[in-house]
């Protein structure tokens, strides 16, 4: 296996990802769209650790699972008071704050 | 070596398409679902690396409970099911621009770099190498993680609390 498969496959989740959270409007779907991105470091860290021999990137990707779990928490707590406060997840509409 | 890189195009197919499903689906329990196909290959990626214990972890952490809070966000926001809805803002030209040149940038970067190195040669990892290097090399890193999570997990609570 080279290394590069698993590098260019990371990259395209990467940009997957960013697609989505530019694209989408729905604030469940921009989240989910960020554990893509957070997925293809994770794939990083772990073709790296077998590249270089070393267990310390499969830790980081432990590491990276149990942010992006932190992560999700908060998110959805936040978009849950949002859709409590304007009965809506529509992130255009998330506007208050523009000058 | 064939078998494994046979296995590698097949499971990396699955997961680009299920990928692209996450960001253009109009259903936004199919994109769940998409993100558990895409999440179920990182996990097979993860064993093809030789890293059984990260796979395990992200099969019981992913699939078994961030979709489940996303399966239980969707639920909570009442999230619109019909098709002719929009989910998309009107920004998907420049997103896909943007999310082109990074991918252009990044490929030909690491074509450059790396070129054609080989990996996979080593034994697969011990979990308990795993744990140790948690737990000598990192245990600093490791508290922080747990205090992390805590705070996260409790502000999670006050902000959703209904009061």
């Amino acid at each position: 296996m080279l290394l590069n498969q698993f590098l260019i496959l990371a990259a395209f989740l990467f940009c997957v990802g960013v697609y989505g959270v530019l694209a989408r409007k729905n604030a469940v779907l921009v989240l989910m769209s960020i554990e893509l991105m957070l997925n293809a470091v994770n794939l990083n860290l772990v073709a790296f650790s077998n590249r270089v021999g070393d267990v310390g990137g499969q830790v980081f990707a432990l590491f990276v699972i149990t942010i992006a779990a932190a992560e999700v928490g908060v998110g959805l707590a936040i978009v849950l008071l949002i859709y409590r406060n304007r009965v809506s997840v529509e992130l255009d509409e998330i506007d208050s704050m523009k000058g | 070596m064939v078998g494994q890189n046979v296995a590698f195009a097949i499971i990396a197919a699955v997961m680009a398409v299920s990928a692209v499903a996450v960001v253009t689906v109009r259903n936004v329990v199919h994109a769940a679902l998409a993100l558990v196909a895409v999440l179920a290959g990182v996990a097979a990626q993860y064993v093809l690396l030789q890293a059984e214990f990260v796979a395990i972890v992200q099969v019981l952490v992913y699939i078994g409970a961030v979709i489940i809070l996303f399966l239980f966000g969707i639920m909570l926001t009442r999230a619109p099911m019909t098709k002719n809805f929009h989910l998309d803002n009107n920004l998907r030209g420049w997103a896909m621009g943007v999310a082109a040149l990074i991918l252009g940038v990044l490929v030909v970067l690491m074509g450059d770099s790396f070129g054609d190195e080989e990996i996979g040669g080593g034994s697969p990892t011990t979990t308990s190498a795993v744990a140790n290097s948690i737990f000598r090399t990192y245990v600093i890193a490791f508290e922080v993680v747990s205090l992390l999570l805590l705070a996260a997990l409790v502000g999670a609570i006050v902000l959703a609390r209904k009061d």
